[in-house]
């Protein structure tokens, strides 16, 4: 046996030696290489890009790439190189690709991840490598909490805090009774409990559903109808949202119960959605139409560059670019300086396009929610529209269990 | 009570729509032995081409029947071009094949159709509610399916057991030389065979079609369900796939519905509600595995080649 490795060894031993001097140059020329681009500020930036839900990533990716254009293609005066990558929706290859971005692309900055459960994969990699985190939009309670940490930022939500707004607007609205469904994953968990937290009536029944391949709702629907609830409240992102609003409506439900939402009707599914989502009250922490001078200029340039409108995920991502972009001046350029791009985060200084917020000390966003509601627009279309402040100032109830204090 | 039985109803409809989709893969798998992991690609097509067909004509039946015509040429075309070259080698082949077949049609339909996906709406006299008993409502169109997947599967039935054709397909299933020394064109035959597989997969996309959407890769969770469904009905048996269909749509539906709340009966409540989700969608996979261990040729083993 060992005869036959060394005359193996022997008789490879050209082709070692070759391959040997051939990963020798490659290593004089990455190094080159990185020594002539440390100067670029890398940002990888993870989401889905394919399947049903791609259309979300699309709209984070051209919001990102619109909120480039803004900065002048510069993120701190620095010239900047992002990545893009597809998780396809599933933590394990969220996590592969994370793992990419930090091991072989060496990038200064991740950003992105729309799905809790890929975010809670893929977070360790991040946080052990000390790289710098903007979450564009997932939000599970660990983030917020126990699993909090100095270089992870948000500039969306905590899963909680949308429902937790929702629930409040179905105490103003007398409910209750109410029911609950969502999808059975980190972020319908969350969300449910979230709901039920701030709703002071009482729950009579609520249900997780297979995620994300049970698109069929019939059975809990009509559990939901049996238990006759003033109100349901479901959260269902993506294409999820406009199969469950289909099947709410095709049941006759829509007429008997009112239905309250998170995250289940913007400008990505309300297109499919149409008049099934009038009347469906939503809670959101920035609309399209909020009245802040930088988000004008967002809705109006995403209009005119890409033909449609922008989403809260886009939003979110728009923010992400920015509040990078703001790390990199306070440090000056001088990516090294980790503790002080932190520092320089946790003012939140940057024009937000949901205007001014402050940053909690589990770096989640304090901000409002508001009241969304879907009306026919000038032009006939549907649009989203801010009808009125529901919580102010909404801070995540997860601070405390997060030990950073600042 | 009353909600038992709407649960029922809501288990049917999902197991005769599988039975429609399980239909087409049984045959082509008991009478072609081809694996086709491209049947769900045909489910998506059926459902995209029901969809556009409706946006130009306007009406929902005509759509219909012009999908169903345009997924079976389809269905050919897939055979004589690609799936010919597959007959008598060996299942891994089949799989890689097909596998392949997927990748390509949904990189198809981004093409043509662009990632957003579509909306197949229904007319206004499917998108209302019956009263079937008093007191329980249900959707009207998910009525419809049950009686067109009825009517399919009696279709079926009668096709295969009543006509020449039918006899042919049998004869073809259990001895394929012999039948071809007979002098029947095997070869289309079996295109014919799969031209209807694709049919009635196309057929079960569109039916579905107004219910959840028409998205890209809509049929590859589906047809883990088909295979589930063939593999207990028996390989190859049409009846034995609309037991089976009606087995998993009921133990699916009524597991979901129901089993979080037994579950709370013996364990508490935050434990049911966390177990009783994982459970239910696990019910039909334990189901297949204790049927195998009982069976291992299925509920109803078609007649041995």
């Amino acid at each position: 046996m060992i005869n036959k490795i060394t005359g193996l060894s022997r008789r490879y031993a050209p082709v070692l030696a070759g391959a040997s001097m051939v990963a020798i140059a490659a290593l004089a020329l990455s190094a080159s290489q990185t020594a002539a681009q440390q100067k670029t500020v890398k940002i990888g930036f993870v989401s889905t890009f394919s399947g049903p839900t791609a259309v979300i990533g699309n709209d984070m990716r051209n919001s990102f790439e619109l909120a480039l254009d803004h900065l002048g293609r510069k993120i701190g005066g620095l010239p900047v190189e992002v990545i893009y990558e597809d998780d396809a929706q599933k933590p394990d290859v969220g996590l592969q690709k994370t793992q990419k971005l930090i091991e072989s692309d060496k990038v200064d900055f991740i950003a992105g991840y729309i799905w809790s459960n890929v975010l809670l994969a893929s977070l360790k990699p991040i946080v052990d490598s000390k790289t710098m985190l903007v979450i564009a939009n997932a939000g599970p309670s660990q983030i917020a909490g126990e699993l909090c940490s100095p270089y992870v930022f948000s500039t969306s939500w905590q899963n909680d805090q949308t429902p937790q707004a929702v629930g409040e607007y179905m105490n103003q609205k007398g409910v209750k009774t109410a029911y609950l469904i969502g999808p059975n994953y980190a972020a319908g968990k969350d969300m449910l409990a979230g709901v039920a937290s701030t709703f002071k009536g009482q729950v009579v029944g609520q249900d997780l559903t297979k995620w994300p391949d049970q698109l069929d709702f019939s059975a809990e629907l009509s559990k939901a109808r049996a238990a006759k609830p003033d109100a349901v409240f479901v959260f269902y992102p993506g294409a999820a949202g406009v199969q469950f609003l289909t099947q709410y409506s095709q049941a006759g439900l829509k007429d008997q119960i009112p239905l309250y939402t998170a995250f289940t009707i913007d400008e990505l599914s309300l297109p499919r959605q149409k008049e099934m989502a009038i009347g469906v009250p939503g809670a959101q922490h920035w609309v399209n139409d909020l009245p802040f001078d930088q988000n004008k200029k967002f809705v109006a340039d995403f209009k005119t560059k890409y033909k449609s409108s922008p989403s809260f995920y886009g939003a979110q991502s728009y923010d992400a670019a920015m509040l990078i972009d703001s790390a990199v001046k306070g440090v000056k350029g001088n990516l090294s300086n980790k503790d002080g791009m932190r520092d320089e985060m946790r003012k939140a200084n940057f024009a937000s396009v949901r205007g001014p917020f402050k940053y909690n000390n589990n770096h989640i966003p304090i901000q409002n929610f508001y009241l969304q509601d879907v009306v026919k627009g000038a032009d006939g279309e549907l649009v989203l529209k801010t009808v009125a402040t529901i919580v102010k100032d909404s801070k995540d109830r997860h601070g405390d269990k997060c030990p950073m204090k600042w | 009570m009353l909600l038992f039985i709407e649960q029922s109803l809501n288990g049917l409809q999902l197991g005769l729509l599988l039975f429609l989709l399980a239909a087409g893969l049984t045959l082509v798998f008991g009478i072609m032995d081809l694996v086709n992991l491209a049947h769900g690609s045909l489910y998506m097509l059926g459902a995209y081409f029901a969809a556009t067909f409706a946006a130009l004509t306007g009406s929902f039946v005509g759509a219909i029947f012009l999908a169903l015509f345009a997924t079976l040429l389809v269905g050919m075309a897939v055979e004589l071009i690609a799936l010919r070259r597959l007959y008598g080698r060996d299942h891994l082949d089949h799989v890689l094949g097909t596998f392949g077949l997927i990748l390509f049609s949904n990189e198809m339909v981004r093409l043509i159709w662009g990632p957003a996906g579509m909306n197949l709406p229904l007319p206004p006299w499917l998108n209302v509610p019956l009263q079937i008993l008093p007191g329980v409502y249900y959707p009207s169109y998910r009525l419809l399916i049950i009686a067109v997947a009825l009517f399919v599967a009696v279709l079926l039935y009668l096709v295969v057991m009543r006509t020449r054709i039918g006899m042919l397909i049998r004869a073809g299933a259990s001895n394929r030389e012999m039948i071809g020394a007979l002098g029947i064109n095997i070869k289309l035959l079996y295109t014919f065979v799969f031209g209807i597989g694709a049919a009635l997969a196309g057929l079960a996309g569109m039916m579905q079609a107004p219910i959840l959407t028409v998205q890209i890769g809509m049929g590859e969770n589906i047809l883990i369900l088909a295979f589930v469904v063939i593999i207990i009905g028996g390989i190859g048996s049409i009846r034995g796939a609309f037991v089976a269909a009606i087995l998993v749509g009921l133990i699916d539906t009524v597991g979901r519905a129901f089993l979080p709340d037994v579950l709370k009966l013996f364990l508490s409540n935050s434990a049911a509600s966390t177990a009783g989700p994982a459970l239910s969608s696990m019910l039909i996979y334990l189901v297949m595995a204790v049927i195998l261990v009982m069976r291992p040729e299925g509920l109803f083993p078609a007649a041995s080649k």
